[in-house]
């Protein structure tokens, strides 16, 4: 039986028994009704006896899996199984001795959703705490062979000679791993993003909040969300086959020379998904001007543009500035797109229209790769998968602290 | 009225003018959005829109001991470098399903070679010119005619391309919101409501909201990272799995979940709870019984966002594995499998023109499947909508 089975077959058996418990439970309680007034409504004794069978039950199961995660002892799992029901029924038939009318059934019971209720809210504290401890734990083993000094300040990005090295193949120059070109891809293609974004999100926003009629609102809100709704991988396959060739030929035209794995391509589409993020955050911040400030302006006889420029837009820029930069932080972390449609190889170049790579890329390559999962070269994944981490959160931390500061007080 | 002075009058005219030019400005913003949603419709879909038919070709199958050892026997010689290899190769297999067929000959329609295909759509083909008479001569007499794809539904992933269908990746894609649904959507709901409802103001509170905040504004592919190193490396989820792939993106749409839930909840009116607690209801039983319902709704509107942002999610799905070849619907959670988008994304990489079209043609699948989940979204929340 293998752990996968066991668990099926430990929740297939625990949902009926539960059932099964409640029954006992409420009934139990109803046939001593006579006896004495209940303290709870009769189901609470039925979720009652569901605690003392499915607790016990759960925390040797739980027990067991952990034992086995940590190395500590490997019991065979039908004996798992066998135990946590054993611990179970044992648990049931407690309850069930214990269920007196005078029982404050509903307190135990609340108090148990009530740190189930919590459990579950650690859950997110979890994710988090295992994000930055599988990424550091990784990183820091690959920081391990590769100096984090190099990392950080090395231009040169050529990790499969790592590789070959580890294959026993001579005459090939030691794998570098100068992680700056991948970061100026990244801003690069990022800028490029923004350049698109930030006004294009903006002006919409000010249109659908300050000119548009109802009607026009009401169509163009939902329009701009379909482009938020279309999945990466998506924009990835229109930029590389659309866009990219595109680009080349309008390059053409003006006699440059674009690489068809131009940095423009996946920058304009990544920019084009961004702007139903910008517009609907510049939106929102718009909307929360209240009407008196624009009346006011209105009556010293400003026009309405005059009025959005110099009123709306000063009162509304730190909401939109937090806008712009939660946006870039979701451009740098864009992975589909630029893996689609820019390049493989770290260029570091100010030429939007050469090819040049990025973090989330290399990190794409380095993981899909048929590399056992030991090597610098996997192992580099996780480096850069901090670096993108440490950057994003600094990132929404700037955010948050903008909004917050500079949150305007109206009233 | 006065007339304004000359200076005053070139004044506002120039202002006027300033007003017209930042409208305009607005407006040429919104329709650049505009238009590039519907460039990018009308390229996707004609891209898209050959892959739904296929080239059938009419010709007589001969079922038989030779035709078992050496499929390129079974058909007519005219024909036997125009049909699609993969049909041949199903001849045995036919056989031994199917006894009744040995020693047998059918007239039947046969799906044709992707060149041929290629060639009947008016596309550049790698046919030489007898080739090209030979299928024009069956098209004139009916024998070779583009019928409905029905193959790319029910078909798996193949590397030849008229063989080649989504079928796998949707079944693969079923498991994966499952398992994603299963753990999200009830930790999601039940955060929201401890959140909400029951957490005294205190810094564990205040961490988790902060936290839930920044987990939403991670890169995806930094959950493939974290789904890699915990479920795959140290809990020893197979590799390529739906439960791996659907752990991961359950991580991922929590926030998106607690968020919407949370503000679900908010818009449930105090005079609910209040009364709730009037009649001697618990926390609990006000909770379950008077706000959950009524927030219902809302809940759901969120979740089904969610769900729909996931299921178009494939940077942390590739990280995990969810991108390998697979032919066969895969048949629980723990088997190799692969999702639509990773779907997309591996026919996208393939050289052959063929799969340029069916990878346009997936996307017009996933997209019409995410549109009408977001639709339903929509909708569920106009409906249920209430204002207090």
């Amino acid at each position: 039986m293998t752990s996968g089975q066991a668990a099926l077959l430990f929740f297939g058996g625990l949902f009926p028994l539960m059932a099964l418990a409640y029954m006992l439970g409420r009934r139990r309680v109803l046939a001593q009704e006579a006896t004495a007034p209940l303290h709870s409504r009769p189901g609470f004794y039925g979720w009652y006896a569901v605690v003392w069978l499915a607790l016990p039950a759960l925390v040797v199961a739980l027990g067991a899996t952990l034992l086995q995660l940590l190395g500590l002892a490997s019991p065979p799992a039908p004996m798992t199984l066998t135990a946590s029901l054993l611990v179970a029924a044992g648990g049931l038939a407690l309850a069930l001795r214990t269920l007196r009318p005078s029982l404050r059934a509903r307190n135990i019971v609340e108090g148990v959703a009530r740190w189930l209720l919590l459990a579950a809210s650690l859950v997110s504290i979890l994710t988090t705490l295992g994000i930055v401890l599988s990424i550091l734990f990784e990183a820091i083993r690959f920081f391990q062979t590769v100096s984090i000094w190099e990392f950080l300040t090395g231009t040169t990005w050529s990790p499969d000679t790592a590789f070959l090295g580890g294959a026993g193949r001579e005459g090939g120059e030691s794998a570098q791993f100068g992680s700056v070109p991948l970061f100026a891809g990244t801003f690069m293609i990022t800028a490029i993003a923004m350049v698109v974004a930030l006004p294009v999100g903006l002006l919409s926003a000010i249109y659908m909040s300050e000119y548009a009629p109802k009607r026009v609102r009401a169509a163009a809100k939902p329009t701009l969300e379909v482009l938020a709704g279309i999945p990466t991988v998506v924009y990835g396959f229109f930029a590389a086959i659309t866009v990219s060739p595109l680009v080349v030929q309008l390059a053409g035209y003006v006699g440059l020379d674009a690489s068809h794995s131009n940095a423009l391509a996946p920058g304009v589409v990544m920019g084009v998904m961004i702007i139903p993020f910008v517009s609907s955050l510049s939106d929102d911040v718009i909307s929360a001007i209240p009407h008196s400030l624009r009346e006011g302006s209105f009556a010293l006889g400003a026009t309405t543009s005059e009025t959005i420029k110099q009123v709306l837009l000063p009162a509304a820029l730190p909401g939109v500035i937090a806008a712009f930069i939660l946006a870039a932080s979701r451009a740098l972390g864009e992975t589909m797109i630029v893996v689609m449609a820019a390049g493989l190889r770290p260029n570091l170049t100010a030429n939007p229209l050469e090819d040049m790579t990025t973090v989330t890329v290399r990190i794409v390559d380095a993981l899909t790769g048929d590399q056992e999962f030991d090597s610098p070269q996997t192992l580099s994944a996780f480096g850069l998968g901090l670096m993108l981490f440490i950057v994003t959160l600094v990132l929404n931390m700037i955010s948050m602290y903008v909004v917050r500061r500079f949150h305007e007080k109206y009233d | 009225m006065a007339t304004p002075d000359p200076h005053t009058a070139k004044l506002l005219k120039r202002r006027y003018r300033a007003e017209r030019r930042f409208k305009a400005l607005c407006i040429g913003a919104l329709s650049f959005a505009v238009a590039f949603l519907v460039l990018f419709f009308a390229d996707i879909i004609s891209k898209g829109y050959p892959a739904f038919q296929q080239t059938k070709i009419q010709t007589e199958v001969t079922y038989s001991e030779r035709s078992v050892e050496l499929p390129l026997a079974a058909v007519g010689e005219d024909v036997r470098y125009l049909v699609s290899r993969g049909f041949l190769r199903q001849i045995p297999d036919q056989v031994e399903r199917d006894p009744d067929l040995m020693g047998r000959t059918v007239t039947r329609w046969v799906t044709a070679d992707t060149d041929v295909d290629q060639y009947l759509k008016g596309k550049h083909s790698k046919l030489s010119e007898e080739d090209e008479q030979i299928v024009d001569r069956l098209a004139e007499e009916g024998r070779a005619e583009l019928a409905f794809n029905w193959s790319l539904f029910t078909a798996g992933d193949s590397t030849m391309p008229e063989m080649a269908g989504i079928r796998s990746a949707v079944v693969g894609t079923l498991f994966t919101l499952l398992v994603t649904m299963l753990v999200s959507f009830p930790v999601g709901v039940m955060t929201a409501v401890y959140l909400e409802e029951f957490a005294p103001d205190n810094r564990l509170t205040r961490a988790i909201e902060v936290n839930i905040n920044n987990l939403a504004a991670v890169p995806s592919i930094l959950y493939g990272l974290l789904g890699l190193a915990v479920f795959i490396n140290f809990f020893g989820v197979p590799r390529s799995s739906a439960l791996a792939g659907g752990l991961t993106l359950a991580l991922m749409t929590l926030p998106i979940i607690i968020i919407s839930t949370r503000a679900a909840l908010r818009s449930v009116p105090d005079s609910i709870r209040e009364g709730a607690f009037g009649v001697g209801a618990s926390r609990l039983q006000m909770v379950a019984h008077h706000v959950l319902p009524l927030s219902l709704p809302g809940i759901l509107t969120g979740s089904i966002i969610g769900l729909a942002q996931a299921m178009g999610e494939t940077a942390p799905l590739l990280i995990v594995g969810m991108m390998a070849f697979i032919p066969a619907s895969p048949d629980g959670v723990m088997d190799a499998a692969t999702v639509l988008p990773a779907q997309i994304f591996s026919w996208a990489s393939r050289p052959e023109r063929a799969f340029a079209e069916l990878t346009a043609a997936g996307i017009i699948v996933l997209l019409v499947v995410l549109l009408t989940l977001n639709a339903a979204a929509v909708l569920l929340r106009k409906r249920f909508e209430r204002r207090w």
